[in-house]
């Protein structure tokens, strides 16, 4: 199992690599929607600290979603997902691969930026440890989310504003903690709180995605 | 082991000829009753009920506000269970019944989150507050919003119901953090009045016609439902035998 496990993320990220664009446009847009609030908003470095949890953590949701869609697509596009539906492994570990696959080019990326864009927007700096630590715990949970979200919309035509719709409700409870924790690590108030509110999101996001993602798979290939 | 044999009406609810016909001979019944719990319940809160020691006549808005709201969240379950049982037993009907649901649960949501602002704006000085129950119920009708939004996107009926409701399932969870949410968090919001196991803390000459009202919409919830369940039974299996026969004679 661990094996197949392997095997579908190797190739899954040697998938990724051969169009390397894929993976950077989310992270070029991730920079660039927080880019846009000092040139919007304020250049005030007073005021913009106070906004950049929030916004990097925006901007982290919405470029996940933009992510979302190179899950499932090209393996639903050329019928290796039916096949690999199809085969003697455990589907949930399919399910699972994936979802790493997705996390380990969209979410550990975010965290790797994560101190570039908060010096973008002047979080002071004993907050970043924090900010990575949430960043770490929430980025898993957006990409267990997601999968359910892209998996429903493999057999939908044209779905990206629907999958943004779907997906979104679905991250909130992640926003929320995910901000407070960078609110209070910024303020120098203990975050155990929200950190350990963020890892039962992500536990409960393991248990109950990888059979949601499945059967949405399974209902996309009931579809033309 | 045991055995257990599941009674014949259950057999009967999962065809939709039968459905139709029998939701047809309730519908005049259920108007009935609604429209009477209904007034009923209007006239005993907005003109017989003490006005509120604190918020005065204001109070009133909540013979239609914690109904919907109870409702909102009522209909949701209501939704991911009618889904799950799909899912699982793929019974058709259980499908037909959770997708008539879906726009009655958010209008009711709509109205909850309308009556609460406008009660808000006297109570607590402002329509609006982003605390937890605020929050999270305006999340449920984001969810509610989005399983319309999917239906849309599929054409094939069949396929629609099902990815609804796996949609659905997975937004359940939301529905504790909204019940809970005044208890787990310091929030605007007043906890809960009922509760199952304490006598509730507000005379019975305001909490009886909220119970009238609670009966009211509920029975009017399941005559909207019942209504729109037999529009999708006609959607759905307008080319089958049965309903064919049934236009034709002019009974429909």
């Amino acid at each position: 199992m661990l094996k197949y496990y392997l095997c579908l993320v190797r190739r899954d990220l040697l998938l990724v690599m051969r169009q390397p664009a894929a993976v950077f446009n989310p992270l070029v847009f991730f920079v660039l929607v927080v880019s846009l609030f000092p040139l919007g908003v304020t250049p005030q470095a007073s005021q913009l600290s106070q906004l950049a949890a929030g916004v990097i953590w925006v901007a982290a949701l919405l470029s996940t979603l933009l992510s979302l869609d190179l899950i499932f697509r090209s393996d639903y596009d050329d019928g290796s997902l039916e096949q690999l539906l199809l085969g003697s492994q455990p589907s949930w570990l399919l399910a699972m691969a994936k979802v790493t696959a997705h996390w380990l080019v969209s979410g550990l990326p975010l965290v790797i930026l994560a101190p570039i864009v908060s010096s973008m927007l002047f979080m002071p700096y004993h907050a970043l440890p924090g900010m990575l630590l949430a960043l770490l715990l929430g980025t898993p949970t957006l990409s267990l989310f997601g999968a359910v979200g892209a998996a429903l919309m493999t057999g939908v035509k044209d779905g990206g504003i629907l999958l943004s719709l779907l997906v979104l409700p679905w991250y909130i409870p992640v926003l929320i903690f995910g901000a407070s924790a960078v609110q209070a690590a910024s303020s120098g108030m203990p975050m155990n709180a929200q950190l350990a509110l963020l890892g039962a999101l992500l536990i409960f996001a393991l248990m109950v995605t990888p059979a949601a993602t499945v059967a949405a798979l399974r209902v996309g290939q009931m579809q033309g | 082991m045991v055995h257990f044999k599941l009674p014949r009406w259950f057999h009967q609810l999962g065809s939709p000829k039968w459905f139709y016909q029998f939701a047809g001979l309730l519908q005049p019944w259920l108007a009935l009753i609604s429209l009477v719990l209904l007034f009923w319940g209007i006239m005993w809160g907005l003109l017989y009920a003490p006005a509120d020691y604190q918020q005065g006549n204001s109070f009133r808005i909540i013979y239609v506000h914690v109904p919907t709201a109870i409702l909102s969240q009522s209909i949701f379950m209501m939704l991911a269970v009618a889904g799950a049982i799909g899912l699982i037993w793929k019974i058709k009907m259980a499908f037909i019944v959770a997708r008539a649901c879906v726009p009655i649960g958010a209008s009711m949501t709509v109205i909850a989150l309308l009556t609460g602002a406008i009660w808000g704006k006297p109570t607590w000085g402002t329509f609006w507050q982003w605390d937890a129950r605020l929050t999270s119920t305006l999340v449920l009708l984001f969810l509610y919003l989005g399983i319309l939004a999917l239906y849309q996107a599929i054409s094939d009926r069949q396929i629609a119901a099902r990815a609804t409701a796996i949609l659905s399932l997975v937004g359940l969870v939301n529905l504790p953090v909204i019940k809970y949410s005044v208890d787990w968090w310091h929030t605007i919001h007043q906890p809960a009045t009922f509760t199952l196991t304490q006598k509730p803390n507000m005379p019975a000459e305001m909490y009886l016609p909220l119970i009238v009202m609670m009966s009211g919409i509920y029975a009017l919830f399941v005559l909207l439902l019942l209504l729109r369940t037999r529009n999708e039974i006609l959607a759905q299996e307008g080319r089958s035998g049965w309903l064919t026969k049934l236009l034709q004679e002019g009974h429909a």
